[in-house]
């Protein structure tokens, strides 16, 4: 009976979403094909307590293997999963998608010659296999990924899982010693989680005026904080304006970002990558003002306008307040 | 130094992309052109070369592909590379992310890099993983989407942002770095370089040249299949208006706003 190995991000004593969101889906699987859902964690031991580790039980693993290493790096995690699938036999591992998620799953495949599959959005099992769906295409069609071999790789795709509390106990906590393999060791974090900007919340926000590179300059964002403001709401971010230094990353929507679900997300600018998309894709209403008629975003908006944002922001920002005013 | 580029060729941007119904795979057809993403690397190769910090004796463009994917690494040579090597093999039709990091691998064995840089991902496939599993089988440290690479007293400096914000991380030589679009600001190729691409050296290599075990490849050798693509949960398509008058534009956003209480 196949038995599931998920990686569990954490940062600052406490898990990640997805992280937890494919606890809860290996669970269930896990379930499904027979087998148990272990989790493992790499870190620094002193912020992985017993008690920290054994919670994972709560979403449905059964045993958490713990691995002393370094944090935020994807190849001691390789090292350290495939000690643990060769020990174990697990038939698959999974990922919550994110960042470390690819590159853990990439390396393991390499190493253990498994097949992977990257932006999963379901699994099913059929008998003891998991089968995975992955959209392509800008997600105008899905396919499906059989695996053969010993080992099926599956990583999620951002929020593709929901986060479930099975009621389960305290998991089992086992300590690995890894012994890593020299490559891995020679790449060194020098600096982690350094927030570039200032500090802004939009996941509170009902209304989320975003910007990306369309704006054409950092001093575009204004026409969104102009309409935010007349909307009451806060102003986002993609991923390619933040980089470029334009928005703060506190503001940031999608794959290595924030992701949100306001009332209303006014996209100005943005194509609408895959990327971005999944940070916001479940937003209640959805309106998009890009001058690319050909723009993905126009694919999942439920309103969208083809025009010059210059010309249309400022008029609507009026339009707005003259709206609540009247 | 010598710098290695992984480029690839993909479907032109503007043309529709679509599956085979009988693989559901990719349609490989129609119009091809350099992945837009390579150009940033290719680009970042070159910054290095001309940043004078380390010399850089050779940038050397790979890729893996069908016989038309020559015409990726003219476009990677007029951008700056030095010379060409293209794996192509009918045995390598169908291969998975794995047995593709594999093949790549192979060659790039060959070339002993001291950096092999490629771009976050390709255009048509939307996968940022190749750089892993490349980096597995060479032995090398590596690193994705980078967005700031320097190098600092033999070693590389890299920025990137990851899942709780901006981390900066110290690399070893040799090492595998794919980089994000916003690493640069690609060159265009001058109408000279464009001209003299098909003059610099281009080596064509098959599986075996390369060294690869052909059951490692190919549909067969692949651990992930691909099956026959369905259609997604239909969603209904919203209404789109094409902005003339901006005034009743805006009129109408406001009024669809105000429909769903939103103002």
């Amino acid at each position: 009976m196949p038995s599931i190995l998920v990686y569990v991000l954490h940062y600052d004593g406490a898990f990640n979403k997805n992280s937890l969101g494919a606890v809860s889906e290996g669970a269930k699987l896990a379930s499904a094909i027979g087998g148990e859902c272990h989790a493992i964690v790499v870190g620094d031991k002193a912020g992985l307590s017993d008690e920290l580790c054994a919670s994972l039980g709560g979403y449905g693993a059964t045993k958490v293997f713990r691995a002393e290493g370094p944090e935020g790096l994807a190849q001691p995690v390789v090292d350290a999963m495939a000690q643990v699938i060769r020990a174990g036999g697990h038939g698959y591992a999974l990922f919550g998608g994110g960042l470390l998620g690819f590159e853990i799953g990439a390396g393991l495949a390499a190493r253990l010659d498994a097949g992977v599959a990257m932006e999963i959005t379901a699994v099913r099992a059929e008998g003891s296999k998991l089968i995975a769906e992955r959209p392509i295409l800008g997600d105008s069609a899905i396919s499906e990924i059989h695996y053969k071999g010993d080992l099926g790789i599956i990583i999620s795709r951002l929020n593709a899982f929901e986060i479930r509390e099975t009621g389960g106990g305290a998991a089992a906590v086992e300590d690995v010693a890894v012994e890593y393999s020299p490559w891995s060791t020679k790449a060194t974090m020098v600096q982690r989680g350094e927030q570039r900007g200032e500090q802004v919340n939009i996941e509170d926000a009902d209304v989320l005026v975003a910007g990306g590179r369309g704006l054409g300059k950092a001093e575009g964002f204004q026409l969104c904080e102009d309409l935010a403001g007349a909307l009451g709401g806060a102003v986002a971010a993609t991923r390619a304006v933040v980089d470029a230094g334009w928005y703060s990353y506190s503001a940031q929507i999608g794959q290595t970002g924030k992701s949100v679900a306001p009332k209303l997300y006014l996209a100005a600018g943005i194509s609408g990558a895959i990327q971005h998309k999944v940070g916001m894709q479940n937003s209640e209403n959805i309106v998009a003002i890009n001058k690319d008629a050909n723009a993905p975003i126009f694919e999942f908006s439920d309103l969208g306008i083809v025009g010059d944002l210059n010309k249309i922001l400022p008029k609507l920002t009026e339009a707005v307040k003259a709206k609540k005013g009247g | 130094m010598k710098i290695c580029v992984l480029v690839k060729e993909v479907p032109d941007a503007a043309v529709q992309k679509r599956l085979d119904p009988a693989t559901g795979r990719m349609d490989r057809g129609g119009e091809k052109n350099l992945n837009p993403y390579d150009t940033h690397a290719i680009e970042a190769a070159m910054q290095i070369k001309e940043g004078g910090v380390v010399p850089v004796e050779e940038v050397v463009a790979v890729t893996m592909g069908p016989d038309s994917a020559v015409r990726a690494l003219h476009k990677a040579v007029s951008l700056g590379a030095d010379r060409s090597v293209h794996l192509t093999d009918a045995a390598l039709s169908g291969s998975d992310v794995n047995a593709t990091g594999y093949a790549l691998a192979k060659v790039l064995e060959r070339e002993q890099p001291d950096l092999v840089l490629l771009g976050q991902q390709s255009d048509d496939g939307e996968c940022y993983t190749i750089g892993a599993v490349v980096a597995d089988h060479l032995h090398m440290p590596s690193l994705t989407q980078v967005v700031k690479l320097d190098v600092e007293d033999g070693k590389l400096r890299c920025e990137r942002q990851a899942e709780y914000g901006y981390d900066t991380v110290a690399v070893e030589l040799p090492a595998v770095i794919s980089v994000g679009d916003a690493i640069n600001e690609p060159r265009y190729p001058s109408l000279k370089a464009i001209m003299g691409a098909k003059k610099k050296p281009l080596d064509t290599l098959s599986t075996s040249d390369a060294g690869i075990e052909s059951a490692r490849v190919g549909v067969e050798g692949s651990k992930a299949q691909w099956t026959a693509a369905k259609a997604p949960p239909a969603k209904q398509a919203g209404q789109i208006i094409e902005d003339e008058d901006t005034n009743e534009t805006v009129e109408k956003i406001v009024a669809w706003l105000d429909e769903r209480k939103l103002i």
